[in-house]
């Protein structure tokens, strides 16, 4: 039976695995690195919206005994956004330094990694 | 269907479509313009579930830094439309088909969960609330917060090493 | 309870002693203490056996048991004697013709270097251990250790000129021949131990036991025996290697090839006679096997020119009468005979060595002739040992052939008629042998002729002491019909062999036979006279050329078997060795190849296909996950 002001858990889910698998689509579809760098972007935030309806979940079963009781959740969507900015940053100027050194920013070109 | 609902399946709908094209768009800037409207419709969802919090918060560093420098990087590589390599297709039928059967999977496992039984309760719900989050953050969690800092320094310095010209 | 002859041990520890010594010490010992450890280990091992013989006549007889040899489940072979009449017999023969070969020995191997005289010594010794422990062995397998030892020997031995490749054949030969027969010998002791669970001689021959073997097994095992005894004793179809083992040294043909290590066939059959008399089947083959070979033996001898090879086909023909003696039942003649033919036929092989030395190695009768003159020692022994073997009394081969011809003749008049013709070709070759060589006119070169003189005095004396024997040897065994009480020998192995009633024929037939039989040898010695009397070589044709090339029966087996086993050799090593075991040995290591060459390609270094992969396996993961592991 639905609350008025409840959702049911599962199309959460089910909205978050859809967004995950695109990120994954796109990840093996596309050859330039800064769009792959974005679908995985893309796939954190399927995550965050998951874990932020978990949170949600957790606080209308357990807010009887606990009034916080969903707020790890949340917070743990903050530190991934946290590492999320970081590693953006940190891969971004790794693709300039690729673009620098073989001006293109094709995947297949680091297939260096063989040797 | 009341508003809640609605909004609901407004707010997916609008995050798949945007994702997928984001995905499908040869040029790269259109690509970032549609991965932000897929954050904006992610912050909506959370804004839905009382989480305003982390809407904003959403918007101000995804949608407004992170994606603003993925632009910077297109606009300085120059790229555009005709420049951007394809992958052959029976790779991109592979990856298609891969990422498909992981959803498919996914969804499969989860059907039949006793999960479904739970609720997420929207609209209300104090914890998405900043004060709420504040004190959890500087009181629980306080030493990842600082280490944190700690990772964005880091990053900071990892950033202009890597970046520096020889 | 101590039995005097709890010291046993000694007489086969003795040559082993001697065996270890002279091998081992054969670079730093020089050859006066070579010649003496190798003939005292022996002397002294003679005497033992003299003492072991009183004490079994006076009745004591011992079954010494040393230590479980093998021991698994409920099989338990021990390592044991049995020292009774049979056994103690024998052991007088071996160490006592043994001994004077040893003697023998020292002086026609002396131009030898002392290193290859100290392995001769130990060889020697080591034969002589064998032999022993075989004819001591109280169950069948330690006859059996002692029956590969001696072929062991004899394959080192005939192959002590080892640089010859014509010798090492003739070794290998002899070698793989004798296996032959043992493989039906093993397979006869395991059908022994999967039927009775044990082989010792006498819990085998036990009454009860006896009976719990079906007729079908009695024939089978005895058979698979005699077929081992033919590897061992040279009859047919195993025994050309006979003659080709020529090639040892003469003493070691004398020792193994004459009086010990070809008897070894007869002692294991004597010894089972018991076995033996239970299966009419197996007696008929044995007695015509046996008397097929010594009349085809025969008949060969009668046109070989090598003097060594006469005596060897002589003593195919002797082993045949041995055998045909056992088939008929008359396993105390058989004995005898061996004892018998020990004497003489050492007695002929040592003269023929003396005849050799003193020819400076020519062995071809062809080139010889008239050393009567010179060799007058070597000449008078080798006629007594002509006349031994021809049968004439009172000689020691008359008795012992009688019996035989007596056995043959109650049963069957047909068996006796063909033995008696090969009792006269015997007689007919053997003195051939010795006109040809002993009389007549000189044939070979004048620098043979300057060599020409008598052996030494280490020489003559084991001839003279054989030939000695060769006279008196038969009176142990004279028959009822000429003197009363005269069997000492039947009486003397009666509890190992039992006794068949009584004779079967009168007394005057008896006397008719031996009559019959002496006077057509002496008719045949002196058509030979007439004959070889100033002979000259000829070309040999017809069926003398036929005769000469042995009836071709090398030649057979050579094409019969020999060649197809290496066409099979060959092919599997071409065609199997090459494609099947190369092919898959190989194969694996190009599979190996091929495959990771395959693999290699997986690491592409591009980063799409990696992820790619990550995608895919965690899909098959999360499947095993959710829906097979329930």
């Amino acid at each position: 039976m639905v609350k008025k002001n409840n959702m049911p858990i599962n199309y959460y889910i089910f909205l978050s695995i859809a967004l995950f698998s695109i990120g994954i689509v796109g990840v093996l579809t596309r050859r330039n690195a800064i769009i792959i760098f974005m679908c995985i972007e893309l796939m954190l935030n399927a995550v965050n919206l998951l874990l932020v309806a978990f949170s949600k979940m957790h606080h209308l079963r357990l807010a009887e005994t606990n009034a916080v009781a969903g707020a790890d959740g949340q917070l743990f969507v903050f530190f991934i956004m946290v590492v999320a900015a970081a590693e953006v940053s940190v891969g971004l100027a790794i693709i300039v330094m690729m673009y620098r050194n073989i001006h293109s920013v094709d995947v297949n070109f680091l297939n260096r990694l063989k040797h | 269907m009341n508003i809640t609902q609605i909004l609901f399946w407004f707010l997916s709908v609008m995050a798949i479509f945007s994702g997928l094209m984001m995905i499908t768009s040869k040029n790269p800037v259109h690509s970032v313009l549609w991965l932000i409207v897929t954050f904006f419709a992610i912050s909506g969802h959370y804004i839905l579930l009382n989480a305003q919090f982390l809407a904003i918060v959403n918007i101000i560093v995804y949608a407004g830094a992170i994606m603003v420098l993925f632009l910077f990087v297109i606009m300085l590589m120059n790229l555009n439309k005709e420049t951007e390599p394809q992958k052959n297709r029976w790779l991109k039928m592979a990856g298609a088909v891969a990422g498909g059967c992981l959803l498919l999977v996914m969804v499969a496992a989860l059907k039949d969960s006793d999960i479904k039984q739970q609720q997420a309760l929207v609209k209300e719900g104090n914890i998405g609330l900043i004060q709420t989050l504040g004190k959890e953050l500087f009181s629980t969690y306080v030493v990842p917060f600082e280490i944190s800092s700690i990772l964005f320094l880091s990053a900071m310095v990892g950033a202009v090493v890597i970046g520096k010209k020889e | 309870m101590q039995n005097a002859l709890q010291i046993v041990y000694l007489i086969p520890l003795l040559p082993l002693i001697g065996f270890l010594i002279n091998g081992i010490g054969r670079n730093h010992l020089s050859k006066p203490v070579i010649s003496l450890v190798g003939c005292g280990t022996i002397f002294a091992s003679f005497v033992l056996s003299i003492w072991v013989f009183m004490q079994v006549k006076g009745g004591n007889t011992y079954d010494a048991h040393y230590f479980n040899f093998i021991s698994v489940g409920k099989l338990v072979i021990p390592f044991a004697f049995k020292i009774d009449q049979l056994s103690s017999l024998f052991l007088l023969i071996i160490t006592g013709v043994g001994f004077l070969i040893h003697v023998y020995s020292t002086s026609y191997m002396h131009e030898e270097k002392t290193e290859h005289f100290g392995r001769y010594f130990s060889y020697l010794n080591l034969f002589v251990f064998s032999m022993l422990l075989l004819v001591m062995g109280a169950n069948f397998v330690i006859l059996f250790i002692g029956w590969e030892g001696v072929g062991l020997c004899s394959y080192l031995l005939i192959g002590y000129w080892f640089k010859n490749t014509t010798y090492n054949k003739a070794a290998s030969k002899a070698f793989i021949m004798n296996r032959i027969g043992d493989l039906a010998f093993l397979i006869a002791i395991f059908w022994l131990i999967a039927k009775l669970g044990t082989v010792s001689f006498s819990e085998v021959f036990s009454a009860a036991n006896l009976a719990k073997l079906k007729a079908l097994d009695i024939t089978v095992i005895t058979i698979l025996l005699f077929v081992g005894a033919t590897g061992k004793s040279a009859q047919i179809p195993l025994y050309t290697w006979l003659p080709d083992a020529m090639a040892g040294p003469t003493p070691v043909s004398a020792l193994i090839h004459a009086a010990t290590m070809v008897t070894a066939g007869i002692y294991m059959i004597a010894r089972s006679n018991v076995l033996y008399s239970l299966t009419p089947l197996t007696m008929d083959i044995v007695a015509y096997t046996g008397l097929a070979t010594a009349l085809l033996a025969a008949t060969i001898a009668l046109k070989q020119n090598d003097i060594k090879k006469v005596l060897a086909y002589s003593t195919v023909s002797q082993l045949g009468f041995m055998f045909l003696a056992l088939g008929t039942g008359a396993y105390v003649a058989a004995v005898f005979h061996v004892m018998t033919h020990a004497f003489f036929k050492a007695l002929l092989f040592l003269g023929s060595g003396s005849v050799i030395h003193a020819m400076s190695g020519e062995q071809d009768i062809r080139n010889m002739g008239g050393l009567s003159k010179k060799l007058k020692i070597t000449f008078i022994t080798f006629l007594i040992g002509c006349i031994a073997i021809a049968g004439i009394p009172p000689f020691s081969g008359f008795f012992s052939k009688d019996a035989i011809l007596l056995s043959a003749y109650i049963k069957s008049p047909v068996l006796y008629s063909i033995a008696l013709f090969t009792a006269l070709l015997t007689a007919f070759y053997m003195f051939r042998l010795l006109f040809i060589t002993f009389t007549g006119s000189f044939r070979g070169t004048e620098e043979q002729k300057h060599h020409l003189h008598e052996s030494p005095a280490s020489m003559t004396i084991p001839l003279i002491v054989l030939a000695v024997l060769s006279i008196i040897g038969g009176f142990v065994g004279i028959p009822e019909a000429i003197m009363h009480g005269g069997d000492k020998l039947t009486a003397f192995l009666s509890p190992v062999i039992a006794q068949h009633g009584e004779h079967a024929v009168s007394h005057s037939t008896e006397y008719m036979l031996m009559g019959l039989s002496t006077a057509l040898v002496v008719i045949m010695i002196i058509a030979a006279w007439f004959v070889f009397r100033n002979y000259q070589a000829k070309e040999a044709t017809g069926l003398g050329k036929v005769l000469e090339n042995k009836w071709y029966v090398d030649e057979l087996y050579d094409a019969a078997i020999v060649k197809p086993l290496k066409r099979i050799g060959t092919f599997f090593n071409s065609v199997f060795e090459k494609s099947v075991v190369d092919g898959l040995v190989n194969g694996v290591g190009k599979a190996v190849n091929y495959s990771s060459r395959q693999l290699r390609l997986l690491q592409s270094g591009q980063v799409g296909s990696y992820v790619l992969l990550m995608v895919l396996s965690m899909v098959v993961f999360f499947i095993i996950q959710f829906f097979i592991r329930k």
